[in-house]
């Protein structure tokens, strides 16, 4: 026990870098992800089928190998902003398409009819949309959206082998040095993306629990 | 969706969309070019040294060498025959933990709870680490452990999602006919409960089987680490591009026709293939109240397995 409370200021600044690197990704990859999202479901066909190949791609690409691309082969390319954004590139890439699909899927998921009224009521495109279609969107997309997040909160783990000094890799280094205290210092590292994730966990519930009494 | 929320385009709007696809097409393989070509481009490096494009047979003659294929395939079985034995443990213990969290007992089902909420708030990598030093498996079997754990306790959840999901009366009529609780469990619940569920438990077998090059951070010589550090320490640095792009490949077609046949089952068995119908109704009315339950339950589960891990 008192090697994690000697080591307490190592894993806050692990916690620290691993919230920065949760939040920015998960900025990125929303913003990506809507992209991707809007390519997908656009009239054009080419630009249908390109975001088809790279919703593909990236999701059945280990997230490890993306983050090797961007920490080994990048600055080979003569591109090295340093290895935190490095990462924080890595897992905005590798989770938008992720973001991407809960979108499409809780577009998806409004029923027909809703458009169908919205519009024999007489409501145009703009309207319908956004007083109709994406007030229901919307409240559909938030849990899986909060389920991907969980998953990212638990990515960032793995940039961590990648040169990033976040939670999992203060875990390492402060087991490096106590050998003898591996139990809690692990548990404690667990602990600590609990915190992120229960939180979100539970926040996806809740909001779940709403869009249920809605519907 | 769409096509209801404005009038359908008539030959003029049709026109144009086809215009702009055909510009996108272009501008989108003008960059996919580009990048082609500026990879291949010679680049000077610090030391003012040219070094030769991407695509310089340089970089890639290595290949000619028998060794390197032979270790890849080494790295390939290797991840496979850990993505092989993690999926055979990872689906007894979903079963294990779909049955413990849905006992009619407490002090079972509580604790079991709490377990599965940790392991799945958890990173497999720290799991992985943590089997590693404290009970000093070896890399393979605390890789194979962390991913069964893991993935075990989706697969459970996703298992329980189903068993849920099934009208009660499945059970009422398996209790009637005299099957004790167990057996109805077992002979009646789950054999549904597996076979709408199915398609999300490949796609959770699709995300550990990306997961297992997790372990080349505990040191086990899977793919990844064969194919990216042990061939580019031995071969030099100026191969590893190309590695990269092999292994990638390698990866694609693995986790594609993985996916491919997630996608084949689903559409053969999803929840709507097992269904009974009735011969005098035309068209089956689909069980709102199912469904929905179905979908909402899919979705949280999905979202732990689709949704990156």
């Amino acid at each position: 026990m008192d090697a994690v409370i000697e080591n307490l200021p190592v894993f806050l600044e692990g916690f620290k870098n691993t919230l920065g690197l949760l939040v920015l990704s998960g900025i990125g990859a929303l913003v990506l992800g809507v992209i991707v999202a809007a390519l997908r479901i656009s009239p054009i066909a080419s630009f249908r089928a390109f975001a088809t190949v790279y919703t593909e791609l990236v999701r059945n690409t280990p997230l490890t190998l993306v983050l090797f691309f961007c920490a080994y082969i990048l600055p080979y390319l003569q591109f090295s902003p340093g290895y935190f954004l490095l990462a924080l590139i890595g897992l905005t890439v590798y989770t938008s398409p992720f973001v991407a699909e809960a979108l499409r899927s809780g577009i998806n998921g409004v029923p027909v009819g809703q458009a169908e009224a919205a519009r024999s009521v007489g409501l145009t495109f703009g309207q319908s949309l956004s007083y109709v279609i994406m007030p229901q969107a919307v409240r559909m997309v938030i849990p899986p959206l909060i389920n991907v997040f969980i998953a990212l909160t638990k990515n960032t783990s793995v940039a961590g082998a990648f040169f990033v000094f976040e939670l999992f890799g203060a875990g390492r280094q402060v087991v490096n040095d106590r050998g003898d205290a591996v139990i809690a210092i692990l548990l404690a590292v667990a602990t600590f993306y609990l915190i992120i994730t229960i939180t979100l966990g539970q926040i996806a519930g809740r909001v779940e629990k709403k869009v249920a009494v809605l519907r | 969706m769409s096509s209801v929320l404005y009038d359908a385009p008539g030959p003029k709007a049709r026109a144009r969309s086809r215009v702009i696809s055909v510009v996108g097409v272009i501008i989108i393989l003008a960059g996919l070019t580009w990048l082609v070509l500026a990879l291949g481009a010679p680049k000077p490096s610090a030391n003012g040294a040219i070094q030769p494009g991407m695509w310089d047979p340089t970089r890639w003659d290595a290949l000619l060498d028998v060794e390197v294929w032979r270790t890849l395939g080494r790295g390939a079985l290797a991840t496979l025959t850990m993505a092989g034995v993690a999926a055979f443990f990872a689906l007894i213990l979903g079963v294990v933990f779909s049955f413990l969290r849905s006992a009619d007992h407490a002090a079972i089902r509580v604790p079991t709870t709490v377990v599965l909420e940790f392991v799945r708030g958890m990173p497999v990598l720290l799991m992985m680490l943590f089997i590693l030093l404290v009970f000093s498996t070896g890399s393979f079997w605390a890789g194979v452990a962390a991913l069964s754990v893991y993935n075990g306790a989706i697969i459970g959840e996703a298992l329980r999602a189903g068993i849920n999901s099934l009208p009660r009366g499945q059970r009422e009529a398996g209790l009637a006919i005299g099957l004790t609780p167990i057996a109805t469990r077992f002979r009646i619940e789950f054999p549904q409960a597996f076979r709408q569920m199915l398609p999300i438990i490949i796609a959770q077998l699709v995300v550990l089987l990306k997961d297992t090059s997790l372990a080349f951070v505990v040191g086990y010589e899977e793919l990844l680490r064969s194919g990216l550090y042990t061939m580019t320490n031995f071969f030099g640095q100026r191969y590893q591009f190309s590695f990269f792009l092999i292994v990638l490949a390698i990866y694609l077609a693995m986790n594609l026709s993985l996916s491919w046949l997630a996608r084949v089952i689903a559409r053969r068995s999803g929840p709507k293939a097992g269904k009974l119908v009735d011969p005098l109704l035309p068209e089956p009315m689909p069980d709102t109240s199912v469904s929905a339950a179905a979908g909402g339950v899919t979705g949280g589960a999905a979202g732990g397995g689709d949704s990156g891990r």
